[in-house]
C-alpha cells in the first residue's frame, strides 16, 4: 500500500486491520501521534487528513491511500516550531505531554474550520462565530487532557487564534 | 478485531452488489469492530462513491449525498438558514474530529451505546438475538423510557436523526437489484419488540444514497440536548422542536425527541397539544402529558420521566418566546 505522510511517500505491507495510527506508529516509525483510547474518545491521536482533523485510531490505513495525510511530526521541527508548538510552550499547554500532539494537531484543524466559517454548540449565532474561550473549549472537546492543562491550552490556542486574526485584519 | 476481505467500490450499483458490510466514516463500525460487537466477513468502502454534495431541488428543499459529513452539513450556509435545528443537533454530537469523519447516512444508522450491547460477556438480544437484556434489571441510566419491550430497552443514540424526524426527512435507497425506494423517516427505523437486532427497514445490500429535507416551513427552530456532559456525550435526552406562533397562538409544532426511545421518537399527541392554544405552561405540561403517557422507568434511569417533562416544558418556553 502506498501512503503520503508530511509530504512523504511511503510504501508499507500492513494487515487491512491496520488503524491509520497504527500504520504511523508501528510500521512507518511516527510514534508522534498517541494512543489513549483507541476507541475515538480522547483525541491523543489527532491528525490532519486532506487537511481535516479526525480521530486516527478509528480509520483504516487502507482507506486512506490516496490522501494527505500530515501528523505532529509534519508540522514544525524542534529547530522552527510551528506557531502552537511555540505557543503550547510559552503557555505550558500541558504536564505530562501525552496528549498534546493530538491537542495541536486538533489545534490547528480547529482554527482552520474557523477560518472557513464553521459555527460551533457554543456559537449563539450559527453564521458568524467569535473564537472566545467557550468556543474554543467546546471546539476542543474531543480531546482529552488528565492531568487538566486545559486553561493553558487554552491559552496557548488563544495567543495563536488572535495572532492569526491580526494578520488577516 | 476478527479479520475480513476489504473492496473499495467504485459505484453505488458495485457497492449493493458487493455483498460485504457499508463502511464510509467508519467512527462507529470500527469502534464496535475492535470490542468484536461487529464481526464483518467483508467491508465494502464506499467513502470514495459521488455521494458528498448538498442540492437544492426545485420544491426549496435539499437533497443531502449520504457521504456529506456532519461537519460539512452543520456547516452548510443552506441549512443554517432554513434548517437550522438539524445544523443545531448535528453541533451538539460528537467531537469535531468525528463530525469531520461520520457521514449522513452513517448517522441514521449508529448503532446504541447500550453498556451491555457494548459487552461481549453480557446477555443482549440485540447483539445476540435470544441472549436476553441484562439492561432489564441492570444499570439502566441511559436506556428507553418509550416503545421499550421485554427484550430491549436500548436507545438510538444519534442528535442528527432526531432533529431530521422532526423535519420530516426523507431516507432515499438503493437496492442490489437497482430499486429505488424513498422511506420517510418516520417508517425507517423499527421499535425493539421481539427483534431488537433489526433496527429498520434497509434490506440486504441496500445502500443509502441521499437524504431529502422537505422544502422549510417558517417557524422558530430548538434543538436542546441534556446530558451528563456539557460537550461530547449522549443524550439523556434531546429536544428538536420547529414552532410557529401567530397572533398569540401556536399554529404549527413538530417535535422529535432523543434518549428516550430504540428511535428518534415523535408523538403526533405531543402536536395535537399544543397547535391552536395560546403558549403557557398549561398548555405545555399538557405536551408533556402526552409525551410520558405510557412512559416507564426500569429504576436508575427512572429520573428521565420528570427530566422530559421540564426539559420539554423549558424547549417549548424559549421556542414559543
Amino acid at each position: 500500500m502506498h501512503f503520503t505522510i508530511n509530504g512523504q511517500s511511503h510504501e508499507a505491507e500492513v494487515d487491512v486491520r491496520t488503524s491509520l495510527l497504527d500504520l504511523c506508529r508501528e510500521h512507518l516509525g511516527l510514534t508522534g501521534s498517541k494512543k489513549g483510547c483507541d476507541h475515538g474518545q480522547c483525541g491523543a491521536c489527532t491528525m490532519l487528513v486532506d487537511g481535516r482533523r479526525i480521530n486516527s485510531c478509528l480509520t483504516l490505513a487502507v482507506m486512506h491511500q490516496d490522501d494527505e495525510i500530515v501528523t505532529i511530526e509534519g508540522l514544525g521541527t524542534p529547530e522552527n516550531l510551528h506557531p502552537l508548538q511555540s505557543a503550547f510552550v510559552r503557555h505550558d499547554g500541558y504536564q505530562c505531554g501525552y496528549c498534546t500532539p493530538g491537542q495541536i494537531c486538533s489545534a490547528v484543524g480547529m482554527l482552520d474550520e474557523v477560518k472557513k466559517g464553521w459555527p460551533s454548540h457554543a456559537s449563539a449565532d450559527l453564521t458568524g462565530a467569535s473564537l472566545d474561550n467557550a468556543e474554543i473549549s467546546e471546539r476542543m472537546s474531543g480531546n482529552i487532557c488528565r492531568c487538566a492543562a486545559y486553561p493553558n491550552i487554552v491559552d496557548a490556542i488563544r495567543e495563536v487564534a488572535d495572532a492569526s486574526a491580526k494578520v488577516d485584519a | 478485531m476478527k479479520t475480513f476481505d476489504y473492496a473499495r467500490a467504485d459505484s453505488v450499483e458495485a457497492a449493493t452488489r458487493a455483498g460485504g458490510r457499508f463502511i464510509a466514516g467508519g467512527t462507529n463500525l470500527l469502534d464496535l469492530m475492535k470490542l468484536q460487537v461487529e464481526t464483518p466477513e467483508k467491508l465494502v468502502d464506499i467513502s470514495r462513491l459521488d455521494l458528498n454534495t448538498i442540492e437544492e431541488r426545485e420544491d426549496g428543499g435539499l437533497t443531502i449525498g449520504a457521504l456529506v459529513p456532519n461537519s460539512d452539513l452543520a456547516a452548510d450556509p443552506r441549512v443554517i438558514a432554513k434548517y437550522e435545528v438539524l445544523s443545531r443537533a448535528l453541533l451538539a454530537g460528537a467531537s469535531g474530529q468525528l463530525r469531520n469523519k461520520a457521514t449522513t447516512g452513517g448517522n441514521l444508522l449508529q448503532r446504541t451505546r447500550c453498556y451491555y450491547f457494548y459487552d461481549t460477556a453480557a446477555g443482549c438480544n440485540k447483539r445476540q438475538p435470544g441472549s436476553g437484556c441484562e439492561a432489564i434489571g441492570g444499570f439502566n441510566r441511559i436506556h428507553a423510557i418509550l416503545g421499550t419491550s421485554d427484550q430491549c430497552i436500548a436507545t438510538h443514540p444519534g442528535d442528527m436523526p432526531v432533529a431530521m424526524r422532526a423535519l420530516d426527512a426523507v431516507i432515499v435507497t438503493q437496492k442490489a437489484d437497482g430499486d429505488k425506494r424513498r422511506v420517510p423517516i418516520g417508517d425507517f427505523y423499527r421499535l425493539p419488540g421481539d427483534t431488537p437486532h433489526i433496527e429498520n427497514v434497509l434490506e440486504a445490500g441496500e445502500l443509502i444514497t441521499h437524504v431529502e429535507l422537505p422544502a422549510p416551513t417558517v417557524g422558530r427552530h430548538l434543538y436542546r440536548k441534556v446530558r451528563d456532559r456539557a460537550s461530547y456525550a449522549f443524550a439523556l435526552f434531546s429536544v428538536a422542536a420547529v414552532v410557529t406562533v401567530e397572533d398569540g397562538i401556536i399554529t404549527a409544532a413538530a417535535l422529535a425527541f432523543g434518549g428516550v426511545a430504540h428511535l428518534p421518537w415523535r408523538n403526533p399527541a405531543v402536536e395535537a397539544a399544543l397547535v391552536g392554544k395560546a403558549p403557557s405552561d398549561e398548555t405545555f405540561n399538557a405536551a408533556a402529558d402526552a409525551l410520558l403517557d405510557g412512559a416507564t422507568g426500569f429504576g436508575t434511569n427512572d429520573f428521565k420521566i420528570p427530566l422530559a417533562r421540564r426539559t420539554l416544558i423549558a424547549s417549548l418556553r424559549e421556542v414559543t418566546q
